[in-house]
């Protein structure tokens, strides 16, 4: 069986930048000292009104093929994860290999995951390699939840940014992927839910209404509830790292880097305490793009990289919506 | 595990409230810092100080801070 390694990854932001400043003008009741203590962002980057998911993701896998002098000729399957496709159909995917001239014989599809995302286009890029299907698998994320967001969310507002990554998963490279521990429970559907404009509820509810708290409750934008998403964190995170450590034949004190999804600050410090992970073992990339969800994994690898801080062994760990959860080890 | 220490514990996720205003038998949910974000540091505290995960509904349904206490004690018997 082959192995798979994570050879190159690039990331695109979009240009408009959101800042705490711009939010609190909507915001009155609200300080920036203040999101940016519970939050950890300062600011993030969000899609313009006709940039799509889809075109930031173009812009991603050009940046990774440009920067790494890549043969696009080699590329023989782009899968990307998004949850904000261009159309109902076709798949997003059929419309990049277009767009980036690549070759026709190759696969191409998307897969609907959120902040799991990454982890899980590892694992299909890691089957497709180890099957003998492909040998260099162009591995894309893009997602503009900001979209999906009512302009009075101000929780969320504060959360998410937009954004896209790249990463090319190959028969070599400088991490070798491993063994994965993946979870998944649809009983937390409800707690991360777009609900209007697919199949179930086609047509648009207009059913806004403002919890107790002042925040906008809407069929029609995205809802997440947050304290269930977080006691879901606090149940699965550390369960899924010693799943995976365990198949790794790991133990915590072997791993050299964790990379979690970048929820908030206040979750990730909340993660880090409750593992007793050292705080140099930790990497945290937010401040300045937000929650980016798909994205945030390989926003992290990128610049933990750069910083030259990726080495031995590293954990990425991704977890949200659906619920669905996942990790895995790379060794560098 | 004792109701005064429980209050305590529970007045010190709070920046703003004194912890002189937080007693037994306070709705909780009508302290004018209490909001969204307030739950996280809650649910936080639980964990930390008492090892115990919540049901985020059934934790919903506590009242006063009495009712609260009674609810993270029956997590940890």
């Amino acid at each position: 069986m082959k192995k798979a390694f994570i050879k190159y990854v690039a990331y695109c932001l979009p240009d408009k930048v959101v800042t705490n400043e711009a939010i609190v003008n909507d915001f009155p009741e609200w300080s920036v000292e203040k999101i940016t203590e519970k939050v950890g962002v300062n600011q993030r980057h969000v899609a313009a009104e006709d940039e799509t998911a889809t075109d930031l993701a173009e812009k991603a896998a050009i940046k990774l093929i440009e920067e790494n002098n890549i043969d696009k000729e080699i590329i023989d399957f782009v899968i990307l994860c998004t949850q904000s496709p261009d159309y109902f159909l076709p798949t997003s995917a059929c419309l990049l290999q277009t767009r980036l001239g690549l070759r026709q014989d190759i696969g191409a599809f998307d897969f609907n995951l959120g902040c799991s995302g990454y982890v899980y286009g590892l694992s299909i890029a890691k089957g497709l390699i180890a099957g003998g299907i492909a040998e260099n698998v162009l591995l894309l994320t893009a997602e503009t939840y900001n979209k999906y967001l009512h302009p009075k969310d101000k929780g969320n507002r504060t959360i998410f940014g937009d954004a896209a990554s790249a990463t090319l998963v190959s028969v070599d490279g400088e991490a070798e992927v491993l063994d994965f521990a993946l979870g998944t429970n649809g009983k937390g559907a409800n707690n991360l839910i777009v609900k209007s404009g697919a199949s179930r509820l086609p047509e648009k509810q207009n059913d806004l209404l403002f919890d107790k708290n002042g925040n906008p409750v809407s069929s029609d934008h995205l809802f997440m509830n947050g304290a269930q998403i977080f006691a879901f964190t606090q149940r699965n995170v550390p369960k899924v790292i010693n799943e995976v450590l365990e198949k790794n034949n790991l133990a915590k004190e072997d791993i050299d880097m964790f990379v979690l999804h970048q929820a908030n600050r206040y979750m990730l410090d909340f993660l880090r305490n409750k593992m007793d992970i050292p705080e140099d073992k930790f990497y945290i990339f937010m401040e300045n793009v937000g929650n980016t969800v798909s994205n945030s994994i390989p926003l992290c690898l990128v610049e933990a990289h750069k910083e030259n801080r990726l080495k031995g062994n590293v954990l990425l760990c991704g977890f949200g919506v659906g619920y669905s959860w996942g990790a895995v080890i790379l060794k560098m | 595990m004792e109701l005064k220490d429980f209050i305590n514990n529970f007045a010190s996720i709070f920046e703003e409230t004194s912890a002189d205003s937080i007693h037994a038998d306070t709705v909780y949910s009508e302290l004018e810092e209490w909001d969204s974000v307030m739950v996280l540091s809650l649910i936080s505290m639980i964990d930390q100080e008492y090892d115990a995960v919540v049901d985020v509904d059934e934790m919903n349904e506590t009242r006063t801070v009495e009712d609260l206490f009674n609810y993270v004690k029956s997590l940890t018997e």
